[in-house]
């Protein structure tokens, strides 16, 4: 990243045509954002008329967030979304890291094919088994819980293969030295080899997290309860109960969007390289 | 680090893994005994979720789909091959599968195609390096609801920025998402905004691992930056282009939360994917074992799809 800002670069048609291709590009992918925005802004009169315009005749407004705060849905939503996302990391983070750990430093018999067949499982899409899943959080009394949310997201074999990976190149002498020392096998995964990894765990964590807060097909599901809805389902029933409010659609919207931008806007720099080294984790 | 390990090491071994130091001082058959239990208690916790959450329900699903069973429960005796009979001449499930298909056709392109512009671009160093990164991979942060939410509003046919945009050149109105010429083609202009900047990230990694020295090198042979792209980047980024058209087209094959989200599979079954079928069969129809079926059906073109990508990417491989 560095490597590429400090190389400087002369004024050439070539340059200017390029920048000209990002910034036409920049104003597409930024487009969506704006009008949102500007919507939101409105009042619902002035979004709901013609000709489109980017300044409203009645002037800006905050009603809409006004009014989409003030029912209150959109905090408790954003809530259940924080706490099983939160959730649904650490517990995948950890489970994956202690399997991986085993896959890659202890010897114990069926390790070969119980390891081929976690791989093997990547291929199998969560969708197809939505009616069995479905079935068992019945038979679990898990329907309308937050465990119910939880639970079945908790498995992510690729995880695993990424994070074997990264352990099997830490040099094995930094664990030796400590196991002469006595220190058991949890205590070498706990003190030496997950400091280590610190970068690669956040990777993962950020990766997973990011596909926790934005799951949708599961638990639309298994959440009925308004009260216990993550925030991408929540949004999707209101849609249509508000129907042609289309400034306080665009406020949710823009609202539900903001958490996920800030923290990256915060941790740009760990972000975009953790979508690379998990995202090219097969590689 | 190791000396703190030293102090407390001996306090602490002996009641989380009692075995492992008996292991080592006792011959190889107990050390191995050692390594299996602690093997297995790592691995324990997470094997307890996959089974339970992946063993356990994919064989359910299996038997489910040769039973009648609905969600009342009623029906629940074995039909043996009746719900497969039945899908294979179901057209809903086919049109489903297409749909599917031609979504994965029409997105994969722009989506590695722009990514892969994108990519090149921004990798010139230009100024606006933080500009340009945000805009492209920021869409891809939101959730499938406010990417519907804002592509609804944009494709509007009467107050949507789309058509205002488009009537500047003089095109008349386009009723994107409720006609059906149009629908698929609106889902997937959503979905190349959503995602693109994902595989843009991943391109862009790719590009600065490429070494210096190859440039250099070029350049010193009088090669311009297009000599330079085509020689030495594109081929670069091959091994990079074949993951992401893996990653891709598994990705797309499992469509469904903005196409139903954006116009739930119409207007009339136009945009209907495969995992919407499947979710339509089970919670509308209440048809479980019918839509375990489906599941499977779809599964084995998931399954297949992916060997037919290993053989060519491999073969692709051993060329080289």
């Amino acid at each position: 990243m560095t490597a590429i800002q400090t190389r400087r670069k002369p004024i050439t048609i070539g340059n200017i045509a390029a920048l000209m291709v990002l910034g036409v590009l920049a104003v597409s992918w930024l487009l969506p954002f704006a009008w949102a925005l500007v919507t939101s802004l409105k009042t619902e009169t002035d979004a709901g008329s013609t000709p489109v315009s980017w300044i409203p005749p009645s002037g800006f407004t905050f009603d809409a967030y006004a009014q989409v705060l003030g029912d209150g849905n959109l905090l408790t939503w954003t809530f259940n979304s924080l706490l099983t996302s939160v959730i649904i990391t650490v517990l995948t983070v950890g489970l994956s890291a202690l399997a991986a750990y085993a896959f890659s430093r202890l010897d114990f018999s069926g390790r070969k094919w119980l390891f081929a067949v976690i791989i093997g499982s990547i291929i199998i899409p969560p969708q197809v088994l939505i009616i069995p899943l479905f079935y068992q959080m019945l038979a679990m009394d898990l329907v309308d819980t937050y465990w119910g949310i939880i639970l079945p997201q908790v498995i992510a074999p690729a995880m695993v293969f990424i994070l074997k990976k990264f352990f099997d190149q830490i040099p094995i002498e930094l664990e030796e030295a400590a196991r002469m020392d006595g220190a058991s096998r949890l205590r070498v995964f706990m003190t030496i080899v997950l400091p280590l990894s610190r970068p690669i765990l956040a990777a993962v964590a950020i990766f997973v997290f990011i596909a926790a807060w934005n799951n949708f097909l599961w638990p639309f599901i298994i959440t009925n309860d308004t009260a216990l809805m993550t925030l991408p389902v929540g949004l999707q029933t209101v849609k249509s109960a508000f129907g042609v409010q289309y400034a306080q659609n665009m406020a949710m919207a823009i609202l539900a969007a903001l958490p996920l931008i800030v923290v990256f806007l915060i941790f740009q720099r760990q972000i975009i390289r953790g979508i690379a080294t998990t995202g090219l984790g097969g590689q | 680090m190791t000396t703190t390990l030293t102090n407390h090491a001996p306090n602490h071994a002996p009641k989380k893994v009692a075995v492992t130091p008996t292991a080592r001082r006792g011959g190889p058959a107990s050390r191995k005994r050692g390594e299996n239990l602690t093997g297995w208690m790592f691995i324990g916790p997470f094997m307890i979720f996959f089974i339970l959450f992946l063993v356990v329900p994919i064989v359910w699903g299996l038997y489910l789909s040769f039973t009648g069973q609905t969600l009342t429960g009623r029906g629940g005796g074995l039909v043996g091959f009746a719900n497969y009979q039945e899908a294979l001449v179901d057209p809903d499930m086919w049109r489903s599968m297409g749909n599917t298909l031609w979504f994965v056709l029409i997105s994969t392109v722009p989506l590695v195609l722009i990514a892969l512009a994108m990519a090149v671009l921004v990798n010139l160093g230009l100024p606006g390096q933080w500009l340009w990164r945000l805009s492209y991979f920021m869409p891809y942060l939101l959730a499938s609801s406010v990417v519907s939410l804002f592509w609804v509003w944009m494709f509007n046919p009467q107050l949507g920025l789309i058509n205002a945009i488009t009537g500047l050149f003089g095109a008349e109105p386009i009723a994107w998402l409720q006609d059906p010429k149009y629908a698929m083609l609106g889902i997937v202009i959503a979905t190349v905004w959503w995602t693109v900047g994902f595989n843009f990230l991943l391109y862009l990694a790719a590009l600065q691992n490429i070494p210096e020295q190859q440039y250099e090198a070029a350049a010193l042979d009088g090669a311009g930056t297009w000599r330079q792209l085509v020689s030495i980047t594109i081929p670069n980024l091959a091994p990079t282009t074949v993951l992401i058209l893996i990653l891709q087209i598994l990705a797309s094959l499992k469509v469904f939360d903005q196409i139903y989200q954006m116009t739930a599979g119409g207007p009339g079954g136009t945009t209907r994917s495969a995992v919407q079928y499947i979710f339509e069969v089970g919670f509308t129809g209440y048809r479980f074992g019918y839509s375990s079926a489906i599941s499977y059906i779809f599964f084995a073109l998931v399954v297949i799809i992916s060997i037919a990508q290993f053989a060519v990417a491999s073969r692709k491989g051993l060329k080289k």
